[in-house]
């Protein structure tokens, strides 16, 4: 197996920008690495060889000619299957969809191409990202690289698992409650939710349109800084999307320095709940960050209490208007009962035969939260709880710089443990939903293992809205004092997978 | 205490035109009943006068200039359908004739 794959995205970009790889070489070394792992691994929906190495040849011809080319040029990356790809099937992960190839790119989508960074595929997830297991994708779960009988976070398991397995440099992820951070802390891999409407939703398929974000999925900070900077920016295609540029996150990665900085600990967050070696973990962090000239203060974020039962009023409400569109009229399944087929009796028979169980609770949840009678208590009141939220951020930054938790209670379950047990599946995203609810940056970097299971643990950085840079600045440093003590980089220490 | 019984359930999967059976009714009562009864303590968080937040960071009035652009061809837009006819999708009767 080459080496080029354990390489970190910046090392490659050096390697590519000075001649000493070629894209075919790189793209070639990752399509291998996919033919031996990913029958086991199960990151891909869909793998594109032929149009990742054509990519890679064009650049390298552009590279030899002394064209101009973006930094990034010749990278390959893999995409989440709910952004829309022209040239490879989209399916989000659900039936409804099953071969449908969309007839426009996704602006991220398009600009990785004009970038000209090779897609080696689209990667799996939960059925339209309802999930943080993957094990609702339709077409079945993506595996933990450190232990394959257990998951590897979601909705973004397939990202997460394709980066933690050397199949891919970068991935790219969507996040509407953790989908991008609690893949990350269980794959030991590095997760960021940008700002919401930093980076453009057009052509992702929505699940949450107040709280979905796409962001970079890949094993370093730095790394994911280089891919946050390509897929950032305005885009007269999303209502939502913010007008002013929020920065160089490079160059917040490359500052290393947290001298002065208030770090605020979230009391909520920490302590009883969390897994021992989640917690040890943490606190470990703080220490190196204190020593580094950080001051650790305490926060309270009371309002968080309420921030799950917000969540699952508001996402399910949405969710149920955005998926009304798979209608079995303009694109996906249809499926024609017998007897007398009205369009309303194709529709129901459809929508029952290709959306999984997950979906269908979450529609009829949000069909429920929604209808009259029942709004003002529940989708009223949920709203009223973010506004809370906010007000707890609000508060929590006038102390603190940047604010820290553990990304996740624990490290990762093993498939099937939580499947029939909806509310133990949504405990997974306590210390990820309230970002989204708030609309601020998080990320969630390698924090080391935890002592009795051995398995990845994550910390989570949140920082105000459009300070995305604090995260970046604060996660290189501490990604460097971790480095520093284990003498290697977290993702050194996943076991070998076996090479078909 | 949750009212989900599962006549509102087959009434609710009805509005969100989604065929269920019986034992999905049966599995989903209990489901929803549990998570119905969890989150329903939002209510408790909200005394008071509290403004609602529907986007965490609003955007009031994102408008563009009404020019022509390049879009999708009825060919492209209908290339994904599951049927279609003189250029237009083609659907089952609206109308049930029963």
């Amino acid at each position: 197996m080459s080496d080029l794959i354990r390489k970190n995205a910046s090392e490659l970009v050096e390697l590519l920008n000075s001649k000493q790889v070629s894209s075919v070489e790189v793209t070639q070394a990752h399509i291998d690495r996919t033919n031996a792992v990913d029958a086991d691994v199960h990151s891909y929906l869909h793998v594109s060889p032929e149009s990742a190495l054509a990519t890679a040849a064009e650049i390298d011809r552009k590279r030899a000619a002394g064209e101009p080319l973006h930094p990034l040029a010749g990278l390959p990356i893999a995409v989440k299957d709910n952004l829309t790809t022209t040239d490879a099937p989209t399916t989000s992960g659900s039936k409804i969809l099953e071969g449908w190839v969309p007839q426009y790119d996704a602006t991220v989508v398009a600009k990785l191409r004009a970038a000209g960074m090779p897609i080696l595929g689209k990667t799996n997830l939960d059925e339209f990202a309802m999930g943080s297991s993957t094990e609702f994708s339709a077409f079945g779960p993506s595996h933990n690289p450190w232990d394959l009988d257990r998951i590897p976070g979601g909705s973004g398991g397939g990202s997460s698992s394709a980066v933690a397995s050397f199949q891919a440099p970068l991935a790219i992820g969507s996040d509407t409650g953790g989908s991008i951070r609690f893949p990350a802390a269980v794959t030991g891999t590095v997760g960021t939710k940008p700002t919401y409407g930093a980076v453009s939703r057009y052509g992702l398929i929505a699940l949450a349109s107040s709280l979905d974000q796409i962001g970079p999925v890949s094993r370093n900070v730095l790394d994911a800084a280089l891919l946050q900077d390509v897929i950032a920016g305005y885009d007269k295609h999303d209502s939502t999307s913010l007008p002013e540029s929020l920065g160089s996150m490079v160059e917040a990665a490359k500052k290393m320095d947290v001298k002065g900085l208030r770090i605020g600990v979230i009391k909520e967050l920490t302590g009883a709940g969390f897994q021992p070696g989640v917690q040890a973990r943490f606190n470990e962090s703080l220490t190196l960050l204190q020593n580094a000239g950080a001051e650790i203060v305490e926060v309270s974020c009371p309002s968080f209490e309420y921030a799950i039962a917000a969540y699952y009023l508001i996402l399910p409400a949405e969710a149920s208007s955005n998926l009304a569109k798979f209608d079995s009229v303009r694109f996906g399944l249809r499926v024609t009962p017998e007897g007398n087929p009205t369009i309303e009796r194709v529709m129901a028979a459809t929508r029952e035969a290709g959306f999984g169980p997950e979906v269908k609770r979450r529609i009829i949840l949000g069909t429920y939260a929604l209808s009259s009678g029942y709004y003002d208590a529940y989708y009223g009141s949920a709203q009223k709880v973010r506004t809370l939220i906010q007000r707890d951020f609000d508060a929590a930054f006038a102390k603190a710089d940047v604010l820290v938790s553990p990304t996740a209670p624990t490290t990762a379950f093993k498939l099937g443990e939580k499947l029939e047990d909806p509310l133990a599946m949504y405990l997974n995203d306590i210390a990820t939903i309230p970002a989204n609810l708030a609309g601020i940056p998080g990320m969630s970097i390698p924090n080391g293992l935890a002592e009795e299971d051995g398995l990845p643990v994550g910390i989570q950085l949140l920082a105000p809205a459009r300070e995305d840079a604090r995260l970046y600045q604060v996660g290189a440093a501490l990604e460097k004092m971790h480095e520093d003590v284990w003498g290697k980089r977290m993702i050194d220490f996943a076991p070998e997978l076996e090479v078909k | 205490m949750s009212e989900i019984t599962p006549d509102l359930v087959r009434h609710l999967a009805g509005l969100a035109r989604i065929l269920v059976t019986d034992e999905e009714v049966e599995k989903m009562t209990s489901q929803l009943s549990l998570i119905v009864d969890s989150v329903a303590t939002v209510n408790k968080a909200v005394a008071g006068d509290i403004p609602a937040t529907s986007h965490p960071i609003p955007m009031a009035n994102v408008f563009r200039e009404d020019v022509i652009e390049p879009s999708l061809s009825q060919a492209e837009a209908l290339s994904g359908a599951p049927d279609s006819a003189d250029g237009r999708f083609r659907v089952h009767a609206i109308l049930d004739e029963e």
